[in-house]
């Protein structure tokens, strides 16, 4: 295929990896990503890479079989995680991440599915289908990439936008009310509610891991600088300035009322753990209910041998 | 491979056609179900969210149609055979799902009872105007299967003629029902497990390292792997090369789409189900489907009663792909071929299309909510059988 040869081409061109000692070859995420993919298509001082590498730090450190995690994305510059994480992953339509998920977890509870992608997609187009996997305590883990921007289409309106900042269909700047993402998932049902920025890369791995080990529906917010449009369009300055400004504006505000975390164009940012609670998942409901209501005939679903003895 | 006895309701049944539906996708092994009422659909749902806590079966009702279709394609991808049922509205919905189906090759089954429309339309009466839907729905290119039941017999057996075709060509499969069939009870006799033939999903038996997703042999279908198995695969709804991986080129667009097409073309022969009675020497052919079919032989037989013998009767199990190799054998034979249809001329293009002037062809259309009267068909027959 010509198309493979050109990539394969690409891949070649490493030649400076030749100066480096033998056991400084191998990048540390090398067999988690797919690096025949890389170069990967985000821009440079975009966030979602360190997302990323937060995310596959959390996996391994966690005891979750790799071979149960999957990855699940929808449409946009977020959308493209799934396809450069080594797991079986699904790059899926606008918006749809979430239902796709669920039909993977519930096909297969053995599975850890982590739906990975934007704020556009999850809480726009997506939105309903994340309010009621919330409702339901469905199994998942959603890690919401929040650039309050579409960034992939070139930066238009987004439901997270700050009020004033400006987009390329808001050339006047934002007279829209966004959304508060952590209060819309704890208010749906969300058992692990987070948010972090991507400076916060300790605090977000511990967060992600959290949330894949949550029985439940999980969901951590992920602030992530966009330098080539959010920035640009509303002067914000460099990759650089935008950490910066997490940094001097960030607060950790740990177990305080999601209701409360609301962020204001350029404002103090509130981050931390808002969330973690102990409910019983939307399976634990199904069978618990069932076997009481059906008896001996119910089959329980998702319940191996084992764990029936 | 013979069906999972667990799912089989072995007996004789008097049931409507949406309840034999879901019979027809248990007795297939389907084990997961997410869809969203709607009328005339609804029947199936229920009958399956009855029926799946004793099967080890999961069903679910999810918020929309949107999230139906993609938790479909999701169960189906861990391994799960899956199916939903809606309505035109619903249907509408599906449609760039149903397109992300298709480009990754998932197999899966959806049913879509007609009712009348456009919009809202008839939400409790028949209709057939979604059958250039169902070919043509989701942007983009691709050939789709459809089949047309006329009976709650065959609403049974063709659900599971859908989960084989499904499970052997990697592709969305429809369930194109009426109003009418869905809910008319009849007999419906449901066969021992032994007798009810299961195609079976080809997983690959290549290890991780030698898998390429979209690799494919003669028949143009790449084998499956599911999730969790420790493939590391990725699958995208963007034009990919056969790693999975997105190529934005017009090589690899041609490449990849190509193949969707000509894996259901070239094996169109396999698919194909047609019923056909007294074509030889006919100078009349009656092409319908559905309910219209059984309204039809009706139309038939008044003609025949005043001697017009020579009418041949050809039945579209299969809709998609249309079979055009048998059309253009007859057109030339037969002085017309009469259409009756649910709505204002939808199959009958293929049809014209493939008469391509051998014949004439003749629309007898209707624009739902009840079925046709035997006697426009009649009259249709009468005029083409000078």
């Amino acid at each position: 295929m010509k198309a493979v040869e050109v990539e394969e081409v690409k891949r070649k061109r490493k030649p400076k990896v030749d100066k480096l000692r033998e056991d400084e070859r191998e990048h540390p995420l090398e067999k988690w990503l797919r690096m025949e993919r890389i170069p990967h298509i985000w821009c440079s001082t975009c966030g979602i890479g360190t997302a990323v590498t937060c995310f596959i730090e959390a996996i391994k450190k966690s005891n979750i079989p790799r071979n149960d995690i999957c990855v699940v994305s929808g449409i946009g510059c977020s959308g493209r995680i799934a396809g450069y994480i080594r797991q079986d992953s699904f790059h899926t339509t606008h918006g749809r991440a979430i239902p796709f998920a669920v039909g993977l977890k519930l096909a297969n509870p053995k599975l850890k599915v982590v739906v990975f992608s934007g704020d556009g997609d999850l809480a726009s187009i997506g939105g309903n289908h994340l309010i009621h996997t919330a409702r339901r305590n469905l199994d998942i883990t959603v890690l919401c990439i929040n650039n309050f921007i579409y960034a992939m289409t070139g930066g238009q309106l987004a439901p997270t936008t700050p009020p004033t900042a400006i987009a390329t269909t808001a050339p006047y700047g934002n007279y829209e009310r966004p959304f508060n993402l952590p209060a819309l998932a704890t208010a749906c049902g969300a058992v692990y509610v987070a948010r972090w920025t991507a400076l916060h890369v300790r605090r977000l791995t511990t967060s992600i891991s959290e949330a894949l080990q949550k029985k439940g529906f999980s969901f951590v917010e992920i602030i992530c600088p966009c330098t080539t449009l959010y920035a640009r369009k509303n002067k914000l300055g460099s990759g650089l300035d935008l950490m910066k400004f997490y940094h001097d504006n960030s607060v950790i505000v740990n177990g305080v009322d999601p209701r409360e975390v609301d962020i204001q164009y350029q404002s103090e940012i509130k981050v931390g753990k808002f969330v973690d609670l102990d409910k019983p998942s939307y399976l634990d409901n199904y069978n618990t209910y069932l076997q009481k209501k059906l008896g001996e005939k119910f089959k329980p679903y998702g319940v191996t041998d084992e764990e029936k003895h | 491979m013979k069906a999972d006895p667990a799912g089989v309701l072995t007996g004789i049944h008097y049931l409507d056609g949406d309840k034999a539906c879901a019979e027809g996708g248990l007795a297939a092994g389907c084990r997961f179900f997410a869809g969203y009422p709607i009328t005339p659909s609804t029947e199936v749902a229920e009958r399956i969210s009855e029926r799946f806590p004793y099967v080890g079966g999961i069903f679910i009702q999810m918020e929309d149609e949107l999230a139906s279709m993609n938790a479909i394609l999701g169960a189906s991808w861990a391994g799960k055979k899956s199916m939903t049922v809606t309505s035109g509205p619903g249907f509408s919905l599906m449609m760039e799902n149903i397109g992300l189906g298709v480009m990754l090759e998932t197999p899966c089954v959806v049913v879509n009872v007609q009712r009348g429309g456009p919009s809202t339309g008839l939400p409790t009466l028949p209709g057939q105007a979604d059958m250039m839907q169902a070919r043509w729905g989701s942007h983009g290119d691709y050939e789709i299967i459809a089949l047309c039941p006329n009976s709650p017999q065959e609403c049974f057996d063709l659900t599971i003629k859908a989960f084989n075709l499904a499970e052997k060509y990697r592709v969305p499969v429809f369930v194109m029902m009426d109003e009418c069939v869905g809910h008319m009870t009849e007999k419906v006799v449901i066969p021992s497990p032994e007798e009810i033939s299961i195609e079976s999903r080809r997983y690959t038996k290549k290890k991780p390292e030698e898998y390429l997703p979209y690799e494919y042999g003669e028949d143009l279908v790449p084998d499956m792997v599911k999730a969790g198995d420790g493939y590391f695969f990725h699958v995208t709804g963007l034009t990919h090369d056969q790693r999975g991986y997105p190529d934005m080129t017009w090589e690899t667009q041609e490449k990849c789409v190509h193949r969707l097409i000509d894996k259901i073309k070239k094996n169109s022969d396999d698919i194909f189900i047609l019923e056909e009675e007294n074509m030889k020497d006919a100078r009349v052919v009656v092409i319908s489907y559905g309910i219209t079919s059984r309204v039809a032989l009706r139309g038939i037989q008044l003609a025949e009663e005043e001697g017009m013998k020579k009418i041949g009767r050809l039945r579209l199990i299969t809709a998609w792909p249309f079979p055009e190799k048998r059309i253009r054998e007859l057109a030339p034979k037969i002085n017309a071929f009469v259409v009756p249809e649910m709505n204002y001329g939808q199959m009958v293009l293929e049809v014209e299309r493939c008469a391509a002037g051998q014949c004439e062809t003749i629309l007898i259309p209707h624009g739902g909510g009840t079925v046709h009267k035997p006697e426009d068909i009649y009259k249709a027959i009468k005029e083409a059988y000078k």
